[in-house]
Parts: C-alpha cells; structure tokens; sequence
C-alpha cells in the first residue's frame, strides 16, 4: 500500500529514529484489521486494540520511535521525552506518543528533536511534542491526534490502549 | 455527533445536496463544497458510496483529502429537521486547489448549531434595559430603532447619526450588504458622520496608489506563479493569505512554474522566483520561505520601523542612477516622472542611515528586482503589500514612493508584476457616492461629546480601532448615561422610551449605541440595542477576492431564530422609517427612504451591483463598475467556486468572461490614462509617534496570528484556538524578557501615554531586542489601546507604530501548563 510505504520512508527520515525504526520497538499489531469500525454494544469507544509498542529501557531519550498504530497503514511515534511531560506514561511519566500523519493533509512530519516539535514539509504545520500535540502554528484545523498510552511495570513496557483526535484521511480510526 | 466522540465522523452519502461556498474569512476566498444530508444517515465508506469518491475502507493516501471533525457539524432547521452538513475544500477551484487554511477550514464547525461552538449566537433583537439584556421581537427593535433615528434626524438633521460600518466583502459584507447599509446611510439617512471597520474615518486605504492612477487589485494570483521575483513588503501571506501563499507563491520558489514561465516568456531567462521581504520582524513568511527557496534566493530586509518610504525612495535613486528604469514606458505612459526623481531623491548612504539595512543589501534588493536579466530582459517583478504599508508610518506618502519605483521599472500591467495589497477581508463594495466633502475623524468626534446614536454594524471597535482604550472610556460613560435613564422609565411606551434615551442623548451628554452583528462580542458591555445579522451559507452573498474574483456563496442552511442578512437589516429600517414618515404626511422624507423593497439578497444585489453605471441610475461606486449588470445570480451559480474576475468583459453563452489584469493596455485609471508619479520625500516619524519613541523602550508591533480571524468573533468559542491564545499573546526578546522578569505565559501590562492594555508574555529568540509583537484586535487584549491617535491626511491610522513600556503583572498557572510557546516560525 502505497501509504504504509510513505509512513515507513518517513519513519527512517525522522531525527534519530533509526535505530528504532529498524524494528526493535515496533511490534506487530494484532488482529486490529478485524476489529469493527463501530462502536461496541454498552461502549461509546472504538474497540482499539492493545498493542505493546516500546520497552521503555530500550527507548532513546528524545528521539522518535516508529510504530503504527491501531493497524499497519497508520504511522505514530512515541517519544520518550527525558523530563516529565503532561499525560506522559512511563517510569517517568515522560513518554508520549502521536499519529504521524498530519491532521491538515496527511503528509507524515517530522521530529525535530531540538524544538521538540513535529513539523510538516507539505504546509508547514507544527505540532509541540510536549504540549499534547497542540498546533504551534499552521493551517490544521486539529492538534496532532494523541496515541493513549498505558505503562506495564512488570515488562518495562508501553502500550497503546486508542486514540484521541481522528486520524488524517480515516472517517473512524478503525478502518 | 453531540457527544464529544472525536475518532469518527460522518460521510456525506451519495445523494447528499452539494452547493458552493467562498471561504468567508480572508481576502483570498478559497472555494469550498458544502455536503448536506439528513442526519439520520451516512455514506459508506466504499467510494462508491459516499459523495466524496474517496475509498475509506483503507488509509486514503496524503494530500487525498482534507476533511476534519472541525469541517463537520449538524444543524437544525427552521421545522426542525437536523441535517448533517460536511464543508471541505474544492479541488477545482484554482484560487485554492483543494487546500484548505486553518481559518477556512473551520467554517462548518461556526455553522449555528444550538449545542455547537456557534452556539452563543443573536437569535432575535435584544434591548438592553438599564442593567441586563433582554430578548425583544423585530417590531419593537425597530420601532425604537426607526423611532430613535426619525426623533434625531427631524430635530438635529443626520450628523447626529454615527455609523461605524463594515465597507468589505466575506462575511459581515459583501456586495448585497454594503449596499444595503450604504443606501440606507448615504441616500436614505444622508449622513456624513460614518467611519469604516477598521478607521477611524469614511476613507480609502489605497489613496495614493489610486491617485497614481493605480487600482490596488491590478493582478491575478497567477502573477505569482510568473514572477521573477517577489518583493513582499509589510506582509506575511503564510499566516493572513495562507492558500495564496501555499498555491501561488511557494510553487514559484521552488521552481515549479519555471516551464510556464518558459512558455509564456520565450526567450527570457526563467529561473526559481527570488523573495524579498521588507518587515522589521521575521514571520512566518520569511522562515518558510527560506525553506522552499533556500536561504540564498531570500533577502530579509528588516527596516527600522516606519522607514519604508527611505527604502523605496533609495531603490528609486539607486535604480534611475544605473538606468534600470523604462525610459520608453514612462515617456509614454507616465507623468511626473522628473519631478519624482528629484523630490524622492535618497543616496544609498542616506539609505542605509535611515532604514538600517546596509548598502550591499539595498544593492542586492535592486540587483534582484530591477536589474535587467541575464538575457536582457526586465525583471518581472510582483510588489506585494498590505498592513505594513497600510497601517504603516504615512499610508499616503508610502504608497506615493512604492508605487513610483514601480512606475519607474513598468512592474505594473505586465504578467508576473503587479503592484497590489494582499488584503485583509475580501472585497466587496458597491455603495452610492458618500454624502461628505472631507474625511471626519470620527473617534475624535465620539470622545468630543458629539454624535447623538451609534450604530456599529459588522463592527468591533472596542477590540480595533487605534486609540482604543481613550475611544472606550469615552464611549462607555456615554452609554450609560443612557442606561441611567432607561431604567428609570419604567413602564414607559416605545415613544416615551425614544423621548427619555433622546434626552439623555441630546441634553446630559448620552450616546445610544446599537450594533448589528453574529454575536454579542464585548460591544455587548456598553449597547443597548443588539440586532441579529446572518452569515453566509444562511444567506446568499457575493464578494470578490484579492485578484477580482467574484463568486456566489450560496445559502445552504436557515439562520439561527430571526437572524437577518445585513441588507435586509437595511431595509428593515428604511422601510419603517418610510411608514413613520407617510404616517407624519412628510412626502419628501418619506421618498427618501423607498427603494428598499426587497425580499432577498439578491434584490438588493440586483439594486445596487446590477444597476451601477446603467443609463437612468445614479452615480453608484461598484467594484463591479459598469459591466456589473451581465452577473446574474444564476450565472454565478454556474460559474461556481471559480467565477469571474471584475470587471466582466462579455458574456459567452452562460459563460462570465472576465479581466485577468489591469493595465496591460498602457492605459491607467486618471483622466488621461497617464500613471502619475508622486512627490514623497521621507519624512521620518510623525512627532506624536516620536515622542511615545522617545519616553519608552519597546516597538509594540500589533499584527495577526494564523488561526486567529479578525476579532476572534467566532474563534473565542473554540477551544481549538481558545486553548493555544487565551489571551493576546506577545512575542518578547528572551533578553527582554529576563530583564523584565518574564517568561512564557506571565501577563505583563504594556502601556504608554495612550492607554495599557494587558498581554500573554511569549518570548521568541526571532524577535529582535527593543521590539515586540503583540496579536492585534483580540477578545482579551486590545493592542489598539496602546496605539496612538496619530493618522495621516487621510484619517489613516499608523497602527504599526507606537513605542510603550512593558511590567510583569503576574503568572497564569493554566497558561504555563497547557500553552506551547515554541516559536511560530518553522525555522
């Protein structure tokens, strides 16, 4: 699919996520292609799957991670700040994670590691990584849709649990 | 959806209505689709079963679309059905391409709805009755209104009438509404005593360069494509003409156009635009710019504020001493042109003195936008401006010395140049001739005592005008004299209520304030009579943008309770003031308000667009001019989002045939078709400016956020934007800032001898020690209170330019934690 190549180029591109774009952390997803795209009975939520995206050890500090999420043709990045940020997971409740498609017309951003922002090369909108995506400035109409995230001690592991804001080019982030 | 689900919306079905919208917000119109359906369904997500053609059962690939939840809503109409409605970007339109800006794309979402952003909006006339505001129906708003108006133009004639009313296009305007308020104002109440929008006076923001013989709108947004170079001045297109900039210019500098450029120039050299942008500040403009073209092909030429007359005084010089001039052009086609070369005469020495660039840069500026091409050709070289120069330091003498250079290089009338304002609203300006000899300041006027009414139509002055927070003490302890005696008449009739608000008006020095509008926005603190104005999509409304194009944005949805478009306001009062005038047996007073029949916009439309310049009509000012009669509503229907350029040519079949630029004939708007240069010698800062300079050690810069939309009218209701600017922010020197004892998210005062005014402090290394830049015209945070009463001899203010100080007041925990303050540049 054409898209997921675009995520995956992108994933490689991105400031410092090479070693974590080669795999280590990016678990494949589970059966999130057969979810339905509805909400289910007694739940307002979209049955989003649970899926282990990073082991915190093995996280770079300020660096993007690739994964994709809640199925494989929709890149994210979870970014372990290094100092606690607002809503972030983790040991230090400074991991955080974003849809990488940005929220105006879909191209992947970027993160640039020494402002902490995702940027997009298409029309110039940023997203601050440690603010909860908010647009920085740009012409998106949405902040960058936020990856939920849940931290297994036991593991050392983060996991998503869903997604708040709607991804680009989806009507339900379950296809 | 009415909770708060934002993982999931609803696709138009294939039978959803479709209909056209031009974006209502800024200058460039960008065309969208409007999608609206029966709330009860939705299309499937297979492209052949939603009205988009798009396949969602899998990723839809970057660039495929643009569609948010914030390009979504559902509405309710007058019977109470509920209706879904999707408003997304055209494709086919080629203002805009499919892009969408972050203003235009969230135009569904202000779309009344009664539990949505919108929600706050007039949905009936409201009285405020001394201490609270209550709802009233039209018949007893406009017997007060009507009532008020009639008492004070028979007994002290209508320059006891003041009017601060909107003159533009898009939304609160357009060409139906300005005509409407402009009969009712000129011809019918035939008062002189009107301010516009965003001045203080009846007046033009483009006198000069009309004087030169020189419309403001001479291009088509293609000349971007075909420039050699852009010369940018006092504009930043990214954040206030954002699809402009994005569709037009970026394709230009990063050599995309170079074949069409090509092909239409043969034999010239064609090469990647080079920009050049004359602001004190790097914006947002200028950081992206460097990233489409390279820093190399980007030359900042960041003035002294205030000094732009010196510059293009010495690029003039500096350019008829090398012999880059059109000596054939202005021989032929100019007048003047001697005289200017010695009044605007400036050495690069002087230059470089006054406008604080050095001499290898303004060498460079020149060699960029004047130097004939390698392949012996003249640049061609677009002039882009807008409130640097229009509410910079002398609108008149700025634009006199601008448009001169332009003159002298014939970068006017040739494809690819151009010298034009980017613009704020669109356009949209049909009105009969004003009924006065001079320009009346009329914010002086208000603080003076004078003027008995106040109508602030589409207006905010409370939040925009220069001066402001003088003109809003003045205004609001006139008001409530006026308060103080409504509520002490009680029970008193309508003619009994006119009576006591006409004497607290005429005899303890009341003011009684009405404002028609969408909302209540903060004129709401010190009105007393509120009328509810309809938007477009609730109405049929017509406007033109930055390059003349002239569309249809058609009404698709009722507006909320008994909303009104502006026109139709109009008539209203006409019409009533009518019936009170016959009821009197005042014949002659009674005929000066007919004509106002109307059921629609289009009537009013038809009246005022279509009759301009019609054997047997009177002398009306239309942008349409005097071929506006050939654009019919069903022929702009069938133009769609791409209508037609003003003015109209012919007509082919159902086809509008248009004007893409001006002056390519040679042929300039003065009586002999002669362009005329113009006498501007610098003539540094105005001294009431100097003086605020001198007392106090910041530039306080005011100008516009992206995502923020004149006053925030709708804006200060969505979190989206509410969220991220809480209040005006201002961007500081980080050094600044620590002397100051300032970080991010403190509120600091920022005062002078003017006014003070609060503000988010934001310090940004991009801004330079000494100056700031402070988000014009919000809710909380009036940048125009520290803006001096200075205006140029047109009554246009210099809101560019003042000096205040600046004091840390204090912290906002909320700022700190939720607002980012990364800087708003991308580089």
């Amino acid at each position: 699919m054409e898209d997921v190549k675009v995520g995956r180029r992108f994933f490689l591109k991105s400031t410092g996520s090479v070693v974590a774009a080669a795999g280590a952390t990016v678990i494949p997803i589970q059966s999130a292609e057969a979810a339905s795209t509805s909400a289910a009975v007694g739940s307002t939520s979209l049955p989003y799957p649970q899926k282990v995206i990073a082991i915190v050890k093995k996280m770079p500090i300020n660096e993007a991670v690739g994964f994709s999420y809640p199925d494989s043709s929709s890149p994210c990045y979870a970014i372990r700040m290094g100092a606690p940020t607002p809503g972030g997971v983790g040991p230090n409740g400074d991991i955080v994670a974003y849809s990488s498609l940005c929220t105006h017309m879909g191209c992947p951003v970027q993160y640039e590691s020494g402002t902490k922002t995702f940027k997009c090369s298409c029309h110039f909108s940023m997203f601050d990584a440690e603010m909860g995506g908010q647009m920085v400035c740009g012409q998106a109409t949405e902040n960058l849709p936020r990856i939920k995230l849940g931290y297994d001690a036991k593991t050392d592991s983060v996991h998503a649990t869903g997604v708040d804001g709607l991804i680009y080019g989806r009507q339900s982030n379950i296809l | 959806m009415s909770t708060n689900i934002n993982d999931r919306i609803a696709l138009p079905p294939k039978d959803a209505q479709k209909s056209n919208m031009t974006c209502h917000f800024c200058i460039v119109g960008c065309g969208y689709n409007v999608y609206k359906w029966d709330a009860n369904k939705e299309g499937g997500r297979p492209a052949n079963q939603n009205a988009l053609g798009l396949d969602f059962t899998r990723q839809v690939p970057p660039l495929g679309i643009t569609m948010t939840k914030a390009m979504t809503n559902t509405i309710t109409d007058k019977v109470g059905k509920r209706w879904n409605i999707m408003v997304i970007p055209d494709k086919e339109c080629v203002v805009n391409s499919g892009l969408s800006s972050t203003r235009g794309g969230k135009m569904a979402s202000y779309m009344y709805a009664h539990d949505g952003i919108g929600k706050d909006r007039l949905k009936s006339p409201r009285f405020y009755r001394g201490d609270q505001w209550f709802d009233t129906g039209w018949e007893n708003a406009m017997a007060l209104y009507a009532g008020l108006t009639k008492k004070i133009l028979d007994n002290d004639g209508p320059s006891g009438l003041f009017f601060d009313c909107f003159d533009h296009g898009g939304a609160g305007g357009g060409f139906e509404n300005t005509w409407g308020t402009g009969k009712l104002m000129f011809s019918a109440l035939q008062t002189p005593m009107v301010r516009i929008h965003n001045r203080p006076a009846y007046n033009s923001e483009c006198h000069a360069t009309r004087d030169m013989g020189v419309g403001e709108l001479n291009n088509s947004y293609e000349d971007a494509q075909l420039s050699d170079t852009i010369m940018c001045i006092g504009a930043n297109p990214y954040e206030t003409q954002s699809n402009y900039f994005l569709n037009h210019w970026v394709g230009n500098l990063n050599g995309s156009t170079v074949d069409k450029k090509k092909k239409r120039f043969p034999g010239e050299g064609a090469a990647a635009a080079k920009v050049i942008f004359v602001d004190p500040r790097r914006s947002a403009s200028v950081a992206i710019s460097e990233q489409v073209a390279g820093k190399e092909n980007v030359l900042h030429l960041d003035i002294e504020p205030g000094s732009d007359t010196a510059l293009f005084n010495t690029l003039f010089t500096y350019v008829v001493d090398q012999g880059w001039h059109d000596k054939a052009f202005i021989d032929k086609h100019t007048k003047g042109f001697s005289d200017a070369v010695k009044s605007n005469r400036m050495s690069l020495e002087d230059g470089s003195k006054a406008t604080g660039i050095s001499i290898a840069k303004l060498k460079q500026a020149a060699d960029w936008a004047y130097k004939p091409k390698a392949s012996g050709h003249r640049p061609r070289t677009f002039h882009a401006y807008e409130k640097g120069i229009i509410w910079g330091n002398d609108n008149y003498v700025i634009q006199s010395a601008l448009v001169s250079l332009v003159l002298a290089t014939q970068n006017v009338g040739r494809r690819g140049t151009g010298v034009c304002r980017l613009g704020g609203h669109q356009e949209g300006y049909t009105r009969p001739p004003y009924p006065g000899d001079k320009k009346i300041y009329i914010d002086q006027e208000i603080i003076k005592g004078k003027g008995l009414m106040y109508t602030l139509w589409g207006t905010n002055p409370f939040q925009t005008t220069l001066n402001a927070e003088q003109h809003r003490l003045a205004l609001r302890k006139r008001a409530r004299i006026v308060n103080d005696a409504i509520a002490n008449a009680k029970g008193a009739s309508t003619e009994q209520l006119i009576d006591v608000i006409y004497d607290a008006c005429k005899n303890k020095g009341g003011l009684f304030v009405a404002a028609m509008n969408l909302y209540p926005t903060t004129i709401s603190e010190d009105c007393h009579l509120m009328l509810p104005a309809a938007q477009p999509g609730e109405i049929n409304l017509t406007s033109m943008n930055g390059e003349r194009r002239l569309r249809l944005s058609e009404k698709f949805m009722d507006a909320p309770g008994s909303a009104k478009a502006d026109c139709l306001i109009a008539a209203e009062i006409a019409n009533e003031l009518k019936r009170m005038y016959q009821r009197d047996g005042k014949a002659a007073m009674a005929k000066r308000f007919e004509g106002f029949e109307w059921k629609t916009e289009e009537d009013a439309f038809n009246d005022g667009f279509r009759r301009a310049g019609r054997p047997g009509v009177g002398p009306i000012d239309s942008q349409g001019g005097d071929t506006g009669y050939l654009a019919t509503y069903a022929l702009l229907r069938k133009a769609g989002n791409n209508g037609v350029q003003l003015p109209i040519k012919r007509v082919e079949g159902d086809k509008l045939i248009g004007t893409e630029i001006h002056y390519d004939d040679g042929k300039f708007d003065t009586k002999d078709g002669r362009a005329e240069f113009k006498s501007a010698p610098w003539n540094g800062l105005p001294k009431t400016v100097e003086a605020q300079k001198a007392k106090h050690k910041y530039w306080i810069n005011g100008g516009r956020a992206n995502e923020v939309w004149q006053t925030a009218y709708h804006d200060q209701y969505n979190s989206f934007v509410r969220d991220r600017i809480p209040m005006a922010f201002i961007e500081i020197n980080p050094d600044d800032a620590r002397q100051l004892g300032v970080t991010g998210g403190d509120v600091v005062e920022v005062f002078n001898d003017f006014g003070s005014t609060y503000a988010m402090a934001y310090p940004i290394k991009s801004i330079k020690p000494g100056q700031t830049f402070m988000l014009f015209g919000y809710i909380k945070g009036v940048h125009g209170d520290v803006v001096t009463d200075w205006v140029d001899r047109n009554v246009v203010p210099y809101y560019k330019g003042t000096w205040g100080s600046i004091k840390r007041v204090g912290s906002v925990d909320e700022y700190k934690a939720t607002i980012s303050f990364k800087d708003r540049r991308y580089a």
